[in-house]
């Protein structure tokens, strides 16, 4: 299966982030695409394929040292697109896995951390996770309720985090929580097994079956003073870890909406209405279009945002922008593909209706498209709409 | 232990191929170019001797256009330690191949060569065993099996031939070419990728080497497989069987 390139992206790629791309790929269509559709039925995550993603090197592959592949960003940016080909609950797995929880103890850990957690978790043999949600804050994790409190060395650390990818799974969480009495929000490494900290799934999800949702409890877990990340206080941790993570999601989109296009264009040649392919028709070619060229422009963003950031210069209200825009055109892009594709649209036979579904989650998580509105809205008239 | 690995770059076998309309090629723009998946299978197999053998060395060859550093590239970040490209931009015939291979092999000196049985482009199966022949040495090919002794010295080989298999012992250093069952590969990894890019890549112009690469035969011309023709439906067995007689005479 070759990819959409209206414009010719090829040119711009170095031979090394196109065989980064071409392996990714061809990872994922012989060992994901077979599994997926059982696996979104039956509301599971292919576990199996975590330790062959960390053999891959796709966790943290643009981190450096501590056995992180070390890529540039735009090649990092092309194994999320190829991962989300697949599945978004794939590329969800390894954003948390990479753009949060590992790139939190990069950024902000203790270099003991750093040598104990990032090379295991590379591989695949350590699972992390990314506590910030609560139940009762999301745009606004400012508000959170988590608290943890200094009792002699130790931290105590109470609250409940929600929405939490590969919460159960997870061999640490990076949890968020607020310091008494400072007030101040921190990180901490919760340890699974760790005594008062429990993770159960969230079932019954529409989007994302393939992939964990978890509630995480803690109930005054004790927590050694090792346990803090040291390196940051305030909301602009995790706020630099959703950046990193958004940033991918700014790929991965892009690889949802060309499976979907891909797939419409096949069907509408093929399925014929009124003695014609159904792709003759103005309507349907008026689709096509549409949906190509809300790819291209994604392609044209993503490419652009990655060689800002190999550069060290991209600013967060150019992450929300591309965020917002290539996760909304994802999402309109798989709906149109699943109503040329008619009745069969909404089948698992065509893997449009999954990546349909995933994405009105990934166009609500890391920042909802409202939110990233408001964002680049702030960013241009200096006025707050939220405060 | 030295295993020489070969590595020909060829159109990706997922891709539709148009012939030129004058019959005179394949059109190579807009195609996606792969390892030919045979060379693949020999790669690995070197790579898990290697993985077997303490220091030993992969060292990959490949005869063709510059542009086959990417197929290269794509073996040594697999685990391959160095590459060699010998750029000879026109399609050389089996046989200049195998003479430029000598060439290599004679330098390098290999315990092991491994090669692909055919490419998938040109499906000649002859490159193998026509360096053999040139070297002198004993060859193995179609091999599902591939097994070294202890010391290294011996090769046993298990080949799939019709009806069954067979298996053969040789001393080496000698040349064993790839069957589709032999293992499977292993995809290049990320960090694989970054590592390769330091990894040496040797190129040697094919006329340095001083060996006869003259094409022995002309290409007369390339054309596509006829389209199918519709299928027929019939009404009844009687007119299947009068259809058989008489139209498709096979019965």
């Amino acid at each position: 299966m070759s990819a959409p390139d209206y414009y010719d992206l090829e040119a711009l790629l170095t031979a090394e982030e196109r065989l980064t791309r071409d392996t990714v790929r061809a990872f994922v269509e012989q060992e994901c695409l077979p599994l997926i559709e059982g696996c979104f039925s039956r509301e599971e995550f292919p576990r199996q394929l975590i330790p062959r993603l960390g053999e891959l090197g796709v966790f943290g592959a643009n981190l450096k040292g501590y056995g992180c592949a070390g890529m540039n960003n735009v090649a990092y940016g092309l194994v999320m697109q190829e991962l989300e080909r697949g599945d978004s609950g794939l590329r969800s797995m390894a954003s948390v896995q990479g753009g949060l929880a590992m790139y939190a103890i990069y950024a902000y850990g203790a270099e003991e951390q750093k040598r104990r957690w990032l090379p295991p978790m590379a591989r695949g043999e350590a699972i992390g996770c990314f506590g910030l949600t609560e139940p009762d804050h999301g745009s606004d994790p400012g508000g959170m309720e988590a608290r943890a409190r200094q009792v002699g060395d130790e931290w105590v650390l109470s609250g409940v985090k929600r929405w939490i990818t590969n919460g159960s799974i997870a061999d640490v969480a990076i949890v968020w929580a607020k310091t008494t009495p400072d007030d101040e929000i921190r990180g901490f490494l919760v340890e699974r097994g760790t005594p008062g900290y429990g993770a159960h799934d969230l079932k019954g999800k529409f989007s994302l079956r393939a992939s964990i949702t978890s509630e995480l409890v803690l109930e005054d877990v004790r927590l050694p003073a090792s346990a803090i990340l040291p390196g940051v206080a305030g909301l602009k941790g995790p706020f630099g870890c959703l950046n990193q993570a958004r940033y991918g999601i700014v790929w991965g989109a892009i690889g949802a909406a060309m499976a979907c296009y891909e797939t419409a264009l096949d069907y509408a040649l093929n399925r014929v209405q009124f003695d014609r392919p159904i792709a003759g028709f103005q309507l349907v070619q008026q689709k096509l279009v549409d949906m190509i060229t809300e790819i291209t422009k994604a392609q044209l963003l993503a490419h652009r945002l990655g060689i800002l950031k190999d550069e060290g210069r991209v600013r967060a209200q150019q992450v929300s922008l591309a965020k917002r825009n290539n996760v909304g055109q994802a999402l309109h892009t798989a709906r149109l593909a699943r109503d040329i594709l008619g009745a069969n649209g909404i089948v698992n036979a065509y893997p449009v209706i999954r990546h349909m579904l995933n994405l009105e989650t990934v166009n609500t998580y890391e920042g909802t498209y409202d939110m990233h509105t408001l964002i680049v809205g702030r960013d241009l008239t200096g006025l707050d709409a939220v405060r | 232990m030295k295993i020489l690995a070969t590595v020909k770059r060829v159109p990706d076998p997922e891709t539709s191929i148009k012939v030129k309309p004058d019959g005179s090629g394949i059109v190579a723009d807009n195609i996606k170019w792969v390892v030919n998946p045979f060379d693949e299978i020999a790669v690995e197999e070197s790579l898990r001797i290697k993985e077997k053998v303490a220091g030993s060395e992969v060292v990959l060859v490949s005869v063709g256009a510059k542009v086959a550093q990417e197929q290269l590239r794509t073996g040594l970040a697999m685990g391959a330690d160095r590459a060699i490209l010998v750029v000879a931009e026109d399609g050389l015939e089996p046989l200049a191949v195998a003479r430029v291979l000598v060439k290599v092999i004679e330098s390098e000196q290999p315990d092991l060569v491994v090669m692909g049985k055919q490419s998938i482009d040109d499906d000649s199966n002859a490159v193998g065993q026509m360096a053999a022949e040139l070297l002198g040495w004993p060859q193995a090919t179609f091999a599902s099996k591939l097994e070294l002794a202890g010391d290294q010295k011996t090769a046993t080989v298990t080949r799939e031939v019709d009806g069954g298999l067979e298996t053969l012992s040789f001393p080496l250093p000698g040349i064993v070419t790839t069957d589709l069952r032999l293992n499977e590969p292993r995809y290049a990894s990320l960090p694989g990728i970054m590592k390769a890019r330091k990894k040496e890549l040797k190129e040697i112009e094919v006329g340095a080497l001083g060996v006869d690469v003259a094409p022995k035969a002309r290409l007369v011309k390339m054309e596509p497989p006829p389209k199918r023709q519709a299928g027929k439906k019939v009404a009844s067995v009687e007119e299947l069987v009068h259809l058989l007689h008489t139209e498709a005479k096979v019965i």
